[in-house]
């Protein structure tokens, strides 16, 4: 009788299984348009032949994704003995989560920043920067560590890649027609429609737009569903969001400092004045500190909850201190 | 983990496998009559203890089962944060230890925390003072030798001597690279 504390999060899985039907949607739409405008000006053909060159691109950065993304970040490999603490950890985490160990590598910027990359998790590699291993302690960094390795076992480079295909055919197709803008000049306004180039130009930017903003909503998703594996990986959801907050910075989010005490009226503004959807919360890939300490608040009930015969709680979880 | 699943982001915390345990006091036997190597009567259970009040009414009946029978426990935190439980029991009772090891673990799986084991030993040690530890991983449900050999290094040679006489009697790590090194253990 296996019991565990794991609780689905079906409303997250929801939207995200939502978005990214809409992104499939938008692909095939993308396709479908491109083919019509084939059939009817018969110049479409080029249009296709640079949609698919740009699915060649994404597939090629997929494909090589973990070397591509530590060469981006001057990151390098570091075996284990030159950096035992890190391996260990890791080693210990892949154990507990009985998954592949990933290659490890270290970047000499002092921004406290870790990403995972690499096209499955038999070939992936997690990257922290030296700021990261200074601010935090290592319980924090090892939540920041699970974090990461939860993005490798949600395959999360390969689910972007693909998220964002529909984005990446559109943006060719764009610099595509302003190409044919310069140079195919006049167009030809053989069926009275407006020029191909126009045609192409307008879907194609119609289409960056949606999908822009899609694949940040689901980058958002993804992080979410990050936090909660590594808090329920690392069974301390309390280190993972005190790493966020320290990462972050975002002091305004809890204050540590009695407001009472602060001199500029700015502090009786506790809840901003505009809540909701602003441009900055739909254009990042992250979800704010909010979202996420609100989140793994909910994972540190689940894992402090009594199951069935277990003495009840007899004091306070606690989970944000 | 399915790739469905881990699509949806979905990673369910692996569950401990308990049953390859039981197969240890054979392995014992094995290694006494082949490389001279004798239960210290010392096991120790690893795992991640997890916040929160339910985990601390699961830790004290944890500690409450084990020295029911009377055996010494001891409770140690490493500096990876796991905490390690260390029965020390009758040397010559190598079924009593396994079966106060498995108690451990079938208390923190009925209460939800099965995600949490990380790693069993059992110590082991030959005449000339030399000793070994067999290490089961719950995730993986397979064992493999673990020898210090001085500060931070290992016997590699005897791991594998050891591997290579129990290998029928135990499902055996296969992927050497999965053979994690535990410095923190207590008294090996």
């Amino acid at each position: 009788m296996a019991s565990h504390r794991f609780l689905k999060d079906s409303g997250l899985t929801a939207r995200m299984t939502l978005v990214m039907f809409l992104l499939g949607g938008l692909f095939v739409g993308l396709v479908a348009i491109l083919m019509g405008i084939g059939a009817s000006y018969g110049g479409g053909g080029l249009a296709i032949i640079i949609g698919f060159a740009g699915l060649g691109v994404a597939w090629f950065q997929w494909y090589n994704s973990d070397t591509l993304a530590l060469k981006a970040m001057g990151a390098r490999e570091v075996t284990p003995q030159q950096a035992p603490e890190l391996h260990a950890m890791i080693d210990r985490l892949c154990a507990m989560a009985d998954m592949p160990k990933p290659r490890v590598a270290v970047s000499d910027t002092d921004l406290p920043n870790a990403f995972a990359t690499g096209r499955s998790p038999e070939r992936s590699a997690v990257c922290v920067t030296r700021g990261l291993m200074r601010r935090l302690t290592a319980e924090e960094l090892e939540g920041v560590l699970a974090h990461e390795l939860s993005h490798v076992a949600h395959r999360d480079v390969l689910v972007m890649t693909m998220a964002s295909s529909a984005g990446i055919v559109a943006g060719m197709l764009t610099s595509g027609a302003r190409y044919g803008m310069i140079f195919g000049g006049g167009g030809r306004r053989d069926n009275n429609g407006p020029p191909l180039w126009i045609v192409v130009l307008v879907v194609s930017l119609v289409v960056y737009a949606i999908s822009f903003f899609l694949t940040r909503l689901l980058s958002r998703y993804r992080e979410l569903c990050a936090d909660r594996s590594a808090a329920f990986l690392t069974q301390k959801p309390s280190a993972l969001a005190s790493a966020l907050t320290k990462i972050s910075g975002d002091i305004a989010a809890i204050p540590n400092r009695d407001l009472r005490s602060a001199q500029s009226m700015n502090a009786f503004f506790i809840a901003p004045a505009i809540s909701g959807m602003s441009m900055k919360t739909l254009t990042s890939t992250h979800p704010s500190l909010e979202q996420r300490l609100q989140q793994l608040a909910q994972v540190a009930t689940e894992l402090g909850r009594p199951l069935d015969g277990g003495a009840g709680p007899s004091t306070g979880v606690g989970p944000l201190t | 983990m399915s790739l469905w699943k881990s699509l949806l982001g979905r990673t369910e915390p692996k569950q401990a496998n308990l049953d390859a345990l039981f197969s240890l006091p054979t392995a014992g036997i094995t290694l006494q009559a082949s490389l001279g190597m004798r239960p210290t009567g010392v096991g120790s259970v690893c795992f991640r203890a997890a916040e929160g009040a339910a985990f601390q009414a699961t830790r004290g009946d944890l500690v409450e089962l084990m020295r029911a029978d009377g055996t010494e426990v001891t409770e140690t935190t490493d500096s990876y944060g796991f905490t390690w439980l260390t029965d020390r029991h009758d040397p010559s009772d190598l079924t009593g230890l396994v079966t106060e090891l498995h108690g451990v673990n079938s208390t923190l799986e009925a209460q939800g925390f099965g995600p949490g084991l990380l790693c069993s030993l059992v110590h082991f040690e030959d005449a000339a003072g030399r000793r070994v530890a067999l290490v089961y991983l719950y995730k993986q449900g397979t064992f493999y030798p673990f020898a210090p050999k001085g500060p931070e290094q290992r016997d590699n040679l005897f791991e594998i001597q050891i591997r290579d006489a129990i290998g029928t009697d135990l499902p055996i790590e296969k992927d050497v690279s999965r053979w994690m090194a535990v410095w923190g253990a207590p008294e090996l």
